[in-house]
């Protein structure tokens, strides 16, 4: 705050003597009222009243093949300028479809008059193109099919499909929709720690959840039929990690 | 509170009565530490009687009497000893008498040192024409004037199994005159799963580890056995072409007999006390949850709708309007229990691995299998809990041997019978519910999932 005060000292002696008291003075009354009184509050932000911006982005599927589809959804809230990497601006909300060549992280980053906030979502793309099977289905023998139709892994005490699920998940559904008559059982697995009944029923959630990720890309869900083993058979028998992450799967096998 | 007893005792006689009163009756009450809340005696507060089972007498000449009158023998004390009443007189301590009836009994002889016998068991064992007869009584030494007060016969075809029956029978009714008014335990039968055969089958054996046999032969995987209550027939879980399924053997008719069992991964039947319904876990709708129906398989009632794995019910045996089940709906399994309607959920245990409730006759207690992960007691191994339901108060039981698993009560509430799993072999062992007295059932192969009939 910036006080000019000019001083016009052709003003007679007794006037700028008046004024020099006066301002002075009043000069001394804030200093000591800077001391006395209680400090004025800081400065409120320069963003007064705006709530800061949200967002969000989701990218559905989030592993594909190369050349597939994804479709990227995002919502923001009092954001006014709203942009994705690689991307450049967008609208606040909205969605878009994009085919990544390669796995990318679909960085969006919202700006409003509360400040800026980001969100990212993650599209993984397998490596190599998917193959176009020539089988006939009656060649399919159980060793062809597993090598085509691979298990998939879960977590500890988990029936979550994890990302390298996901991925494996894809290439299985590539197959079985290359080949529409086949059918397939899903055996759910546990490793060989905790109780027998708690096992079964976890392995029911993983044949469960490995038979929605197939149905989900598109395979047809008649052709699919879970049985849980629980931790009744195992496929190694070491105890240690290693072997307990074998035991923890989801395994697809020709229903005959 | 420093009272001065010269002036209490001038000034009001009346208030130091009532002081000393306090003071007695404080003296008496138990003071309730951690690992003897739990009483496995008569729960009267009385001492344990001191029982004296003599050898009983050969009353016959015939070849088989030695033979049968030792298993009558060996199974008479052992019925006694497990009762977790008795304090049992030794033999060796026990005077050198076998008396066969009242007028052959001198009293004085047991009631003395180093016997000190306040009860007697003894009687005699007959065998003639291929029949066994045992006469038994059960005599007060303290009250030589009247002292009768157990006199019973049995008969059967002689062998060694009648021989132990009859011996069973006797135990029991000793128990039931001496323990407290509960029914003893040794005609009771364990069901259990044993891979004896190359595949997993039902099997059962006597309450002490006799008579082990097969009971299934379906050539498959069948876990998980629930007698009724009535003793007919037997609910088990079987893995069949499509999945697993709840089936029922007919122990009356010696073969499975039908049950209506919903589709999916149908898992751990479980009786209520009155025999008139079954809870079961199925993944019908696609997750498995806990269902009710009645004892043929009709009326099918689902009771929980949870995320997450829920599975083995067992209902309160006192009331049949509770359940306590194991759920996974917040990561690792968890006991919890809830109206049998599926109403006031409640989450007894607090973090760790909890799996496989029983609930223990009356109503009061869960015995379960807990890896528990923290707190006192080197924590981190699977071993049997009790808990008090209303104070979620808590035991351990087993300690530092092996993984433990499959706790279920005895019809008495005075014991447990579990599977341990312990350097590479997996077999059923039994213990009073205080954990003392651990002895193991099976020997062979692996064996596990036991269940303890009702009477």
């Amino acid at each position: 705050m910036e006080d000019t005060v000019q001083i016009n000292f052709r003003c007679s002696f007794r006037r700028k003597s008046l004024i020099l008291a006066t301002l002075s003075a009043s000069l001394l009354v804030a200093a000591g009222c800077k001391k006395k009184a209680a400090p004025p509050p800081p400065p409120p932000p320069i963003t007064n009243n705006a709530p800061a911006p949200t967002a969000t982005i989701t990218a559905t599927p989030s592993a594909v093949n190369a050349g597939g589809s994804v479709v990227l959804a995002w919502r923001t809230t009092d954001a006014t300028d709203v942009s994705i990497d690689g991307i450049g601006a967008v609208p606040t909300s909205g969605t878009r479809t994009v085919n990544p060549a390669e796995s990318t992280n679909y960085h969006l980053v919202a700006k409003g008059d509360g400040g800026s906030t980001d969100a990212t979502a993650r599209v993984t793309v397998n490596a190599a193109a998917a193959p176009t099977s020539n089988l006939s289905e009656s060649d399919v023998t159980d060793s062809i099919f597993h090598q085509n139709v691979k298990d998939i892994f879960y977590d500890y005490d988990s029936y979550d499909i994890r990302a390298d699920a996901q991925s494996t998940i894809s290439q299985d559904a590539n197959f079985l929709n290359q080949h529409p008559g086949l059918k397939v059982v899903i055996g759910g697995y546990c490793d060989e720690r905790g109780s027998t009944e708690y096992n079964l029923a976890l392995g029911e959630n993983r044949a469960n959840a490995a038979k929605q990720g197939l149905v989900t890309a598109g395979v047809s869900p008649e052709r699919l039929r879970t049985v849980s083993y629980g931790k009744e058979k195992q496929f190694c028998t070491e105890h240690d990690e290693s072997c307990w992450q074998l035991n923890r799967r989801a395994q697809f096998s020709l229903d005959k | 509170m420093i009272i001065s007893c010269k002036k209490l005792l001038s000034s009001s006689p009346r208030f130091l009565f009532l002081l000393i009163a306090i003071i007695f009756f404080a003296r008496l009450t138990p003071c309730i530490q951690a690992q003897d809340w739990v009483k496995t005696g008569t729960n009267l507060g009385v001492q344990k009687i001191r029982l004296a089972a003599a050898d009983f007498k050969a009353g016959s000449s015939d070849a088989q009497t030695a033979p049968l009158k030792s298993v009558f023998d060996t199974t008479l004390y052992s019925d006694l000893k497990n009762a977790g009443v008795f304090d049992m007189v030794s033999k060796s301590m026990a005077p050198p008498q076998t008396p066969g009836s009242p007028q052959e009994i001198s009293l004085s002889a047991w009631a003395a040192a180093p016997a000190s016998a306040e009860m007697v068991a003894f009687g005699s064992l007959s065998v003639s024409g291929g029949r066994v007869t045992v006469q038994g009584f059960l005599f007060d030494a303290k009250n030589p004037q009247s002292p009768q007060i157990l006199g019973k016969q049995y008969a059967d075809t002689a062998s060694e199994e009648n021989s132990r029956q009859i011996a069973h029978r006797f135990a029991d009714e000793i128990i039931l005159r001496l323990g407290g008014g509960l029914n003893g335990i040794a005609e009771t039968k364990i069901y259990f799963v044993s891979n004896r055969t190359g595949n997993k089958e039902i099997w059962a054996m006597d309450y002490d580890g006799q008579d082990q046999h097969a009971v299934t032969h379906l050539g498959t995987i069948s876990i998980s056995p629930r007698v009724s209550p009535d003793n007919s027939r037997i609910a088990f879980s079987s893995l069949g072409r499509d999945g697993w399924s709840i089936r029922m053997y007919s122990l009356e008719l010696g073969r499975p007999v039908s049950f209506a069992s919903p589709g999916g991964t149908t898992l751990s039947p479980a009786w209520s006390s009155d025999g008139s319904k079954l809870a079961f876990s199925s993944s019908t709708t696609g997750d498995n949850e806990i269902y009710t129906t009645d004892a043929s398989g009709g009326g099918l009632h689902r009771v929980t709708a949870f995320r997450g794995p829920d599975v083995s019910p067992v209902w309160n045996p006192k009331s049949n309007a509770q359940i306590a089940w194991v759920s996974g709906r917040s990561g690792l399994p968890q006991i919890y229990i809830m109206d049998s309607d599926g109403a006031s959920v409640q989450r007894m245990t607090d973090g760790g691995y909890a799996t496989s409730p029983s609930w223990s006759p009356n109503g009061q207690f869960l015995a379960f299998s807990w890896n528990r992960k923290y707190g006192p007691g080197a924590p981190g191994g699977q071993d049997i809990y009790i808990m008090d339901i209303a104070s979620k108060r808590w035991i351990q039981l087993t300690h530092e041997a092996g993984s433990n698993d499959f706790p279920s009560w005895s019809p008495d509430g005075r014991h447990i019978v579990f599977q341990r799993q312990d350097n590479g072999r997996t077999e059923i062992w039994s213990m009073l519910a205080d954990g003392t007295e651990q002895q193991q059932l099976t020997h062979d192969g692996w064996n596990a999932m036991p269940n303890w009939s009702w009477k």
